[in-house]
């Protein structure tokens, strides 16, 4: 059972960390190709899609739409990236996004709750998913993989409850007015959010002693063990992590239509799989990083949009997410094997 | 026909050292026939070859029940050839019942479409009732005792001969049992001994690989005793006294020597004092160090010594003992890592990309964990951080001293000097280490100690638990040697040299056992 965990024993999902390397003059090309290849190919993309469909695809609406749009997704990814980074599956998050945004619709339009308690209750949801999550984790010592499988389904079997199966429409335009309607250099808020959350994760990732500690929970439990980091501690609180992202995610959905439905949030999980992969293979390739997974999304969105405009059916998603997460993680074990001979050498 | 193994003039060379030298060994069928050696004698080289886990040099040759056998054996292919193998680790799966243990092989190979497990369980109790031995088949192997375990493990070793023996009496087979008993009780050995017995009498021979000379001398019809690779001796056991065998391994002659079996007790002036310690093989240890000393821990393997670092950090919290650092009281039953270090303590353990660096993130990272919390959050990505790792990089000698590269790029020597750097930067006041030269080369090994001896006149109390004879007596002030959980003997001062530590290792059990200690004195 722990083979599936990507800390315990998921080999193929446990990239080899890529700082830079040194040599005589700096990066050497290699390594900056590596580094970037998924911001090359991103553009790449783009100018193909450009070329092809030069009216609809390459204007400004198209992608200003394509920038405001993703931002449920990004912020998925991210809030994904958090317990991966310490080795642990959270396959509850789409759930957890899911059921903040219905909770969020069923306080505000059907109970009259303000909307700025209606979020706080969401969030504070969030953290308390999380938190079970970690206990399950933790005190039974269950492989997480299980556990936030259980936890997510729990979750989604509530979320039609609360909601009585039905779309709950007519959330206060407040929530819609400062997620999508208000624009910024003519792209939406929330745009905004997820930048802000990816600079936060960032810093967090790169420039604190919290974030080294994760990093080493999530790459080597016993070493970090016996330096003195509270393993169980740092995992468990990457779960709350994890489930107050996913829940401020789920506010998000819900205030980009201004209303929830109980069941599509739970397409995001795969996409938000395939970004946080397909985001540790650039930027700071082998290991998973914001910068990274950000870019992926974009990168996924741009394929989708193009495909979309081209005239390709819808079912061109699942194909495309799909094949993005196999294709990142075969892509992240090559990096690895790569890195791994370099280190014999 | 009356030898079931004949090995002449095997060789084995590693890297311009050589592991085995010339090297020919007998064994008679229906014998018991021990070998001994302290570690490195190139007995677990010759246990490899037979395995075909390592290709001997060319000119060696093997004979089995009179058939030559190609060198290197082929793996895989020792059943086929009359060799059984039971090692250290018994090669059982826990969850599994012994019936899916002890079937394993015939069941994976056959090419049945369905299992009948009632047969094969009569087959398995079948088995279990040839050799005496009561254990029902459908027990898990986790709901065992040790010693059932191990005995379902040379069982089915024995039922695999009894393939290869099957219709031809020309065959003998033979067992090797590569210290399957050094986690076992003594009273428990025993009952494994009682089988030993029985399968010589059906025929096979044993070769019986142990560190434990008396249940070698006792279990064995002979022995031969491997020292540097060279066969030292074959002796009858019955007509050997246990000093002669240890002369034979050490290589000299002993001299009159009393171990000093001084008692350390927890006393005031002590900076570190440990009582009571007991939890895994470790029963009522008691010990304490000065500021400034390097003592030593050793013993044979299954002793129980390299278990005491672990639990004094923590890390294998003990049953119950407890431990006073410069005045402060701990309870070892509730010690943690993170307890340990804020109580000023280091533990440098043997698993070094397991457990004390992680090979895939930066050596910077790896070499500034225990300090990372110092500095200020926006600046960790470069400027003082970064200058401070090169600086420890340096200071430790590690080469080459860049902080940007991977853990697992560096040599095993270098990864040491990180490991080092990492604990010593945070000046603790107590450093456990565990076999801190395993897989490093000469030069970085002497530079271990120098660190290590260094650290100590700078005041800090060294705890070095390590099987390395040589080690000890280089770099402790003090060591003490375990057997059997025990705090057996102490050597200070002049006692201090690879030999003595080794004889001590090997006679520990004389004060034992009283009617041993008459028998040796005899």
């Amino acid at each position: 059972m722990n083979q599936v965990s990507p800390g315990a024993a998921g080999e193929p999902l446990e990239p080899v960390e890529r700082g830079p390397q040194p040599t005589k003059k700096g990066l050497n090309l290699g390594d900056y190709a590596e580094r970037f290849a998924l911001v090359g190919a991103w553009l790449v993309v783009i100018v193909v899609f450009s070329i092809l469909a030069p009216n609809t695809f390459f204007n400004v609406r198209n992608f200003t739409t394509m920038f405001g749009t993703q931002t449920t997704l990004v912020m998925l990814a991210l809030a994904l990236l958090i317990p991966l980074t310490a080795g642990d599956y959270d396959l509850s998050v789409a759930a957890t996004l899911t059921m903040s945004g219905m909770v969020v619709a069923v306080l505000n339009a059907n109970h009259g709750v303000p909307i700025g308690v209606a979020i706080v209750v969401a969030l504070a949801l969030g953290a308390l998913i999380g938190f079970i999550n970690g206990f399950f984790v933790m005190v039974f010592d269950i492989d997480p993989f299980i556990v936030t499988l259980g936890t997510g389904t729990v979750i989604l079997g509530l979320t039609l409850w609360i909601s009585g199966s039905q779309t709950i429409s007519g959330v206060s335009n407040w929530l819609s007015s400062w997620v999508v309607e208000r624009r910024l250099f003519g792209i939406s808020l929330e745009f905004y959010y997820g930048l802000l959350l990816c600079v936060l994760l960032w810093y967090i990732f790169d420039f604190t002693a919290v974030g080294r500690r994760i990093l080493f929970v999530g790459r080597g439990t016993n070493v970090a063990r016996l330096s003195g980091i509270r393993v169980g501690r740092v995992r468990w609180g990457c779960f709350i992590a994890a489930g107050i992202i996913a829940a401020a995610a789920g506010v998000l959905y819900t205030g980009t239509a201004g209303a929830s439905d109980p069941t599509s949030g739970s397409t995001f999980l795969l996409p938000a799989f395939a970004a946080a992969f397909l985001g540790s293979t650039t930027i700071t390739p082998g290991r998973f990083n914001p910068w990274g997974t950000f870019i992926a999304v974009y990168f996924l969105a741009t394929g989708i949009t193009g495909l979309a405009i081209l005239g390709v059916q819808t079912w061109v998603q699942n194909v495309f997410y799909g094949g993005a997460l196999v294709i990142a993680v075969s892509a992240s074990q090559v990096v690895k094997k790569r890195h791994e001979r370099a280190a014999r050498l | 026909m009356d030898q079931t193994l004949v090995v002449r003039n095997l060789s084995m060379t590693f890297g311009g050292q050589r592991a085995l030298d010339d090297v020919s060994i007998s064994i008679r069928r229906g014998e018991v026939h021990g070998l001994v050696g302290q570690n490195g004698c190139g007995k677990s080289t010759l246990i490899k070859i037979l395995a075909g886990y390592h290709h001997p040099d060319p000119g060696g040759e093997l004979e089995i029940d009179g058939r030559p056998v190609k060198l290197p054996v082929r793996t895989g292919s020792a059943s086929e050839l009359g060799l059984s193998f039971v090692h250290q680790d018994l090669g059982l799966l826990p969850s599994l019942t012994v019936v899916e243990n002890f079937r394993a092989w015939t069941i994976s190979t056959t090419s049945e479409w369905f299992i009948r497990w009632g047969q094969e369980r009569k087959r398995t109790a079948e088995a279990f009732a040839r050799f005496g031995v009561g254990i029902d088949p459908r027990a898990r192997i986790t709901d065992l005792p040790a010693v059932q375990r191990a005995l379902v493990a040379i069982v089915r070793a024995l039922d695999d001969l009894g393939e290869y023996t099957k219709n031809d009496d020309t065959r003998g087979g033979l067992l090797i049992l590569d210290e399957p008993t050094v986690f076992l009780p003594r009273s428990d050995r025993d009952r494994l001994f009682d089988v030993v017995r029985k399968s010589v009498a059906l025929g096979a021979s044993v070769l019986f690989v142990s560190h434990d000379l008396d249940e070698a001398l006792a279990v064995t019809d002979r022995v031969t005793v491997l020292r540097d690779g060279r066969v030292e001796g074959t002796v009858t056991s019955a007509e050997t006294e246990k000093d002669q065998l240890v002369e034979l391994i050490i290589g000299r002659r002993l001299e009159a020597f009393e171990a000093s079996h001084r008692t350390h007790t927890a006393g005031e002036s002590s900076h570190v004092s440990v009582a009571d310690v007991c939890g895994g093989t470790i029963k009522n240890v008691s010990f304490a160090l000065d500021e400034g000393e390097v003592l030593g821990l050793t013993g044979l393997v299954g002793s129980g010594f390299e278990e005491l670092p672990y639990q004094m950090f923590g890390a294998t919290p003990a049953v119950s003992g407890r431990m006073t650092i410069a005045g402060v009281d701990h309870d070892l039953a509730a010690m943690s890592p993170s307890a340990a270090i804020n109580a000023g303590m280091a533990l440098i353990p043997a698993d070094r990309q397991g457990s004390a660096g992680v090979g895939s993130l930066l050596v910077r990272d790896n070499v500034m964990l225990q300090v990372i919390g110092q500095y200020r959050p926006y600046r960790l990505d470069r400027g003082r951080y970064l200058k401070d790792a090169r600086g420890a990089l340096h200071q430790y000698d590690v080469r080459p001293p860049e902080p940007m590269m991977d853990f697992q790029a560096l040599s095993g020597g270098n990864q040491q000097k990180v490991v080092l750097a990492k604990w010593l930067q945070a000046g603790p006041k107590v450093l456990l280490v565990h076999e801190p030269t395993q897989g490093v080369d000469v030069g970085a090994r002497l530079q271990v100690f120098e660190t290590i001896t260094r650290a100590a006149a700078e005041g800090m109390s060294v705890v070095c638990a390590s099987s390395d004879y040589e080690q000890l007596a280089a770099i402790c002030d003090r060591v003490l040697v375990f057997h059997d959980g025990q705090i057996m003997s102490t050597l200070v001062g002049d006692e201090i040299t690879k030999d003595r530590i080794t004889e001590q290792c090997y006679m520990s059990a004389r004060t034992v056992k009283p009617d041993e200690d008459t028998r040796m004195r005899a």
